[in-house]
């Protein structure tokens, strides 16, 4: 198993010449396809994500991006979706994951801000470890401190981590779930639009985030902001209705795209 | 078009609005009115047979004035303690089936069913209760009450729940799932304290619906003039109380009924405010 493991690597070296570095493949996804009954969503995909960087997805709106996000840490099969092909997590297929083990190591932070209502800020941040049996307060305390910090939130709640998770302001609450997904201490991270929603002083606190996060977890980001695209991601995939039309270098995507519908893409032209 | 005819259609625009603001006004103020002459009626009828004996003595032998409701008061808290032992479980349970895995035909089924069994008339389920544990136990007894009640409560507490998780934003759901918490965690702890308040309002009014039953009692719990707390014999409460003073033809026992029927009401009240202090949310309201 741990040759195979190698093996791929290697391959994955030579073979994606566009990543340079030798920081090792964390998923591997190959000919993906998704479906939502007979409706076919994903159509084939195959791309590699190394270990330590972030992914970002672009496409128009219902090209398969979220549903891409949701293959990979099987959130796509909770609203009755299939899937077909293989994605490799650290040498072996999610599918041999059992799925609540798989969604603890790649976490995911969703377009909407979603903290629990009956929660407090404190609850919120421990909530994965609590629920999953974890009743040491002292740990909880100090994951809930650590998360909060490595989300950025903690100086600004610090004071009122009693208070409710949803009376604080949007792009906090955004931190707020960011923290809780961090608690359970994932080695991926899936965000889906995670800065849609907020204004721009919080989407620059959630992309300097990303940047700092990425030297600890890899990062797949789902994301409608071309400019957040090219600022924040080393790799960067193209979708459009089902394919991926590109896949390759952020530095060489937006400046020197190989595909034509990529260049349209990026420059406006439609989506 | 002239100043005039738009000053017509901007005063005609704005009648219209007071007229509806007053005709929904006027029917809630209606709605309410009942509930009013109810209270004005039993505490004016009823405040005068009420003192402290009237809570803590037995009923007295027919013929003797005074006699309390000791008995009956007890009584009701043991049967709607039964029912709920049985009813609450019951329908919570099948209340977050039917919200989270209930989208197949056996829930569409169920579902169906539980709202028939809601209008049910309380009498018919009496003599079903009487059929099941009565005649097999060959004895009244607080127990058959305790069922009859819990199929009463069943219903409403099975839909409010249902209603109230479905209400619970999916994303909740989602964000428990991607957080490694399994499937029936998160249903139970995340959803089910998401719609917390108001399943409690399903609670409280199936509860309230079982205190305030009648017909189901005289059948399965039939009454008893004498202190019993056994769940296998016969038992007072309020209800069957209220029914047999009201319809004997001592004055005494008359007026009595009223003040049963006032501590009746005090009693449900009583419960809908504690509920509602111990149901309150943690939090001020949330934007």
């Amino acid at each position: 198993m741990k040759n195979e493991n190698v093996l791929t690597n290697n391959i994955n070296l030579t073979e994606n010449k566009t990543d340079n570095s030798l920081s090792k493949t964390k998923i591997d996804v190959k000919n993906l396809s998704a479906f939502f009954g007979k409706n076919q969503v994903l159509k084939k995909i195959n791309l590699t994500i190394p270990e330590n960087k972030v992914l970002a997805i672009i496409g128009p709106s219902g090209c398969g991006k979220s549903t891409f996000l949701r293959c990979i840490n099987r959130m796509h099969e909770v609203v009755n979706g299939t899937t077909t092909g293989k994605i490799i997590f650290d040498g072996k297929s999610i599918y041999q994951y059992d799925p609540v083990v798989l969604r603890r190591k790649i976490g995911m932070v969703f377009q909407k801000p979603n903290p629990f209502p009956t929660m407090s800020i404190f609850q919120n941040a421990v909530a994965g470890l609590k629920l999953n049996g974890l009743k040491n307060k002292k740990t909880l305390a100090e994951i809930a401190e650590k998360s909060l910090r490595q989300a950025a939130l903690w100086d600004e709640v610090k004071d009122k981590l009693n208070d409710s998770g949803v009376n604080i302001s949007g792009g906090q609450q955004q931190r707020l779930c960011i923290a809780r997904t961090l608690a359970v201490n994932p080695e991926v991270i899936l965000m889906d639009e995670p800065a849609s929603a907020l204004d721009p002083i919080s989407i620059a606190k959630i992309e300097d985030l990303i940047l700092e996060l990425k030297k600890k977890y890899t990062i797949i980001i789902v994301t409608h902001n071309m400019q957040q695209a090219a600022r924040i991601s080393d790799s960067t995939a193209f979708f459009m209705t089902g394919d991926l039309i590109e896949f390759s270098k952020t530095s060489v995507m937006f400046t020197n795209p190989k595909e034509k519908l990529t260049e349209d893409y990026i420059t406006g032209r439609f989506g | 078009m002239t100043r005039d005819s738009k000053n017509f259609i901007l005063f005609r625009r704005k009648l219209i609005n007071h007229v509806m603001i007053s005709a929904t006004f006027l029917a809630t103020l209606i709605a309410v009115l009942p509930l009013l002459f109810i209270f004005y009626y039993t505490i004016s009828k009823g405040i005068s047979s009420l003192n402290i004996d009237f809570f803590i003595n037995m009923p007295k032998p027919v013929g003797e004035t005074g006699g309390g409701i000791a008995n009956a008061i007890m009584g009701t808290a043991i049967l709607v303690g039964i029912g709920s032992a049985i009813g609450l479980p019951i329908g919570i349970f099948a209340g977050i089936y039917l919200a989270e895995y209930g989208n197949n035909k056996f829930g569409k089924i169920v579902g169906l069913l539980t709202d028939v069994l809601s209008g049910m008339p309380s009498i018919v389920v009496g003599v079903v209760a009487y059929t099941l544990v009565v005649i097999p136990m060959h004895h009244f007894s607080a127990f058959a009450g305790g069922v009859a009640l819990a199929i009463l409560m069943i219903p409403t507490i099975t839909r409010t729940t249902e209603e109230m998780i479905k209400l619970v934003p999916h994303s909740y759901r989602e964000a428990g799932l991607a957080l490694g918490v399994s499937q029936w965690k998160t249903s139970l702890i995340i959803v089910f304290r998401s719609a917390g308040k108001g399943i409690a309002t399903g609670v409280l009014l199936g509860l309230a619906r079982a205190a305030g039953e009648t017909a189901p009692l005289l059948f399965t719990s039939l009454g008893n003039r004498f202190w019993s707390t056994k769940i296998f014999q016969p038992i007072a409460s309020l209800t069957v109380y209220i029914y047999k003073y009201a319809q004997s033809p001592f004055e005494d026992w008359n007026r009595q009924a009223w003040a049963g029927a006032l501590v009746l009401i005090f009693l449900i009240s009583l419960m809908s405010l504690l509920f509602k202090f111990f149901t309150r949310s943690k939090y001020k309201k949330s934007r």
